[in-house]
């Protein structure tokens, strides 16, 4: 872990839905500048964490500990498709307290490429750039902590390199990037460090690397391999 | 949060404007409606069409006596079409014609023996006069008004009648009792003596009669009757009046301020239209933010469920304010409208909105789409509506309890009072079912709200 303080912290967060335990004693931190994948099977608590950490949810335990403003990405694009693209970016930097909501809405505009689009009702745009506008809200009020929910999802290759160059630059500027995928080469790739859940609980915490050699008779295995070895050695 | 409603409410606005069919359905739907009523309205309700045949000759009378109350065709006709609006046919095939079109409820035929019948009600072989109504049954209905329209026009003619033959009845117990003249027809005028001219006579005969004559008591006997009957018959003048119609009718209001029957219809108008403007456009908004996935984010902020909530009551109460206003001007044209107590008109259209928003809000949180939420909000709000037109008396005192309990707990009823008192003065009182509005508000706000955790 990177040295300095925390940008965020999760001390012994649990989230139940009825009977079925989502999230159990997950404690973690990130750093300033972090890029923290949050990976692990479907139904791990990968989303509810990152809803607990964007104050969508409250946790039934634990606690949670910001040092600064959090941005949200949900997986499912969260706007307005009968709006234009200017005008749900002018919208949500209002609901957000942004200070100069236009000046915030043509930094978003060039940060996201979509300055041509900016006038089309955001149901006629192709899905990957309904996504960029979806990642583009979520930068709206300059945050330190953005959390990403799945945000390749829809997203082609050259779509996808280009938002991971974005997401770097972010993460370069001092923004502690948490995004949960999937795509276990994402991060692999991208991730300063993984958090793997599994049943709504952290199994592990610490690099690709480490994991890699965490789980036993990887050596020749790639890291999706390794991963899913890792995860059977433990029962899930 | 204030300002942040403000912009959730521009939003949504913007989004209504960019949506024509919902606008179109939502507006002119119920427009058209409220407008479809007032044209019901506009035509004159209390007189209904109906065809009528006189094929009574032009020169035949009903002449009850001598004196001054003669019936023809042309009487017939106008006390008639005074009470109906008469849409007169040439011949019996037409006027079956136009009661099977329905152009016509009814149709009424004086036969040309009508009057021939009537005067022979004074001879030694009487005959009963008919009119012909020819009748649309396919209607039960309207079959059940006709009958009773036409019923009732009959009474009243024949009340008529019985009134002015009481009237001639009373002229000659007037001329008996004080003389004077008569006409007979080919005779001339004839000077009668009356009983009370016949008395004093008698009196200064009596005086030139001896006592002790057999004459005196019968010219005592004669005067005596005289008298008795010239100050007896006097009296049954008023019971002769009385004949025509003998019970009369005092009417007295003892429970309900009703509105006049326009007023009435006016606010069913436009609480219908309040209740499908609304409640449609609430729910169908609030299951739009979840459908849209941007629920979640826009509560994180400030804003928060409780602002959203407050955000789509205000988008009902200005949208159903626009519609309802809108409808009333239209009506405007075709009825008339107590434009004077706008103030009130007002505070109803505010109120009952806020009402029909909170409902559509507990339907849209509950429904969390709009397509459930929209068939959820007709589907409970048309029977509720009919339930609340449901007078008392046609069905059983405890089944209408149990409405009345249904009905108070659905904000179409108080909203209907509350706009038949704003509309007519002589209507319920505005309080009550202003204040039944606000703890209906409260209620289904609270359940939106709640229904609002698992959003």
């Amino acid at each position: 872990m990177a040295e300095g303080a925390a940008a965020i912290e999760a001390h012994g967060v649990g989230k139940r839905f009825g009977d079925r335990a989502a999230l159990r004693d997950v404690s973690f931190s990130a750093a300033p500048s972090e890029l923290l994948a949050v990976i692990g099977p479907n139904g791990a608590g990968k989303t509810t964490l990152l809803s607990i950490l964007a104050g969508i949810r409250e946790p039934d335990e634990g606690s949670v500990s910001v040092g600064g403003t959090v941005g949200w990405v949900p997986q499912a694009a969260a706007l307005y498709r009968r709006l234009t693209v200017a005008e749900n970016l002018r919208l949500f930097a209002r609901l957000e307290g942004v200070a100069d909501v236009e000046a915030a809405v043509e930094r978003m505009l060039a940060q996201t490429s979509l300055g041509d689009r900016s006038d089309d009702q955001v149901g006629t745009l192709s899905g990957g750039n309904q996504q960029r506008v979806n990642i583009a809200i979520g930068l709206l009020s300059a945050p330190a902590v953005l959390l990403l929910d799945e945000p390749s999802t829809g997203l082609d290759p050259r779509q996808r390199e280009r938002l991971w160059e974005f997401v770097l630059g972010l993460a370069g500027s001092g923004t502690t990037v948490i995004y949960s995928t999937h795509m276990l080469l994402e991060a692999e790739r991208y991730g300063d460090r993984l958090l793997v859940l599994a049943d709504g609980e952290r199994v592990f915490d610490g690099t690709a690397d480490a994991l890699h050699a965490a789980a036993p008779g990887s050596e020749a295995r790639d890291f999706e391999a390794a991963f899913v070895r890792f995860l059977a050695e433990r029962g899930h | 949060m204030g300002t942040d409603v403000r912009w959730l409410l521009a939003k949504d606005l913007r989004i209504l404007r960019r949506s024509p069919l919902i606008v179109g359905l939502l507006i002119v739907y119920p427009v058209a409606l409220g407008v479809l009523i007032g044209f019901a309205l506009s035509g004159d309700n209390s007189k209904p069409r109906v065809a009528f045949l006189n094929e009574v000759s032009s020169t035949q009378q009903f002449q009850i006596g001598s004196g001054d109350n003669e019936i023809d065709r042309d009487l017939a006709r106008d006390e008639l079409c005074s009470r109906v609006e008469c849409v007169d046919v040439s011949s019996r095939e037409e006027a079956v014609q136009k009661v099977e079109d329905g152009d016509v409820i009814a149709a009424l035929i004086l036969p040309e023996d009508l009057l021939d019948k009537l005067n022979s009600l004074a001879t030694l072989n009487p005959q009963q006069p008919q009119v012909e109504v020819l009748v649309n049954q396919d209607d039960p209905l309207k079959a059940s008004l006709v009958d009773d329209r036409i019923q009732a026009l009959i009474t009243e003619a024949n009340l008529i009648l019985a009134q002015k033959i009481s009237d001639e009845a009373a002229n000659y117990l007037d001329l008996l009792v004080k003389g004077g003249n008569f006409s007979i027809p080919l005779v001339g005028d004839v000077d009668i003596l009356g009983l009370n001219r016949a008395a004093t006579l008698l009196d200064g005969v009596a005086k030139d009669v001896p006592p002790d004559s057999p004459a005196a008591d019968a010219l005592a006997q004669v005067n005596k009757f005289a008298r008795l009957a010239g100050d007896n018959l006097h009296f049954a003048l008023p019971l002769l009046g009385a004949i025509a119609e003998p019970i009369t009718v005092d009417k007295q209001v003892v429970a309900g301020d009703t509105a006049e029957l326009d007023t009435f219809a006016i606010a069913v108008a436009v609480t219908v239209t309040l209740m499908f403007v609304t409640v449609l456009l609430v729910a169908g908004s609030l299951a739009l933010e979840r459908e849209e996935n941007a629920f979640a984010r826009v509560t994180r902020g400030t804003v928060g469920p409780g602002g959203l909530l407050t955000e789509k009551l205000l988008l009902g109460v200005v949208a159903s304010l626009a519609v309802t206003l809108l409808l009333l001007v239209a009506l405007t044209a075709l009825v008339s409208i107590a434009w004077g107590r706008t103030p009130l008109i007002l505070a109803a259209i505010l109120v009952g909105g806020a009402g029909f928003a909170a409902f559509g809000a507990a339907i849209g949180a509950s429904a969390k789409e709009v397509r459930a939420s929209s068939l959820l909000a007709f589907m409970v709000s048309l029977p509720i509506a009919f339930l609340s037109l449901v007078p008392s008396g046609t069905v059983s005192a405890g089944v209408f309890h149990a409405i009345e309990i249904v009905r108070a707990l659905f904000p179409f009823d108080p909203a209907l009072d509350a706009m038949q008192g704003a509309l007519d003065a002589g209507g319920p009182g505005l309080g009550v079912p202003l204040l039944h509005l606000a703890l209906i508000v409260a209620a289904y706000g609270a359940l939106a709200r709640v229904a609002l955790r698992r959003f």
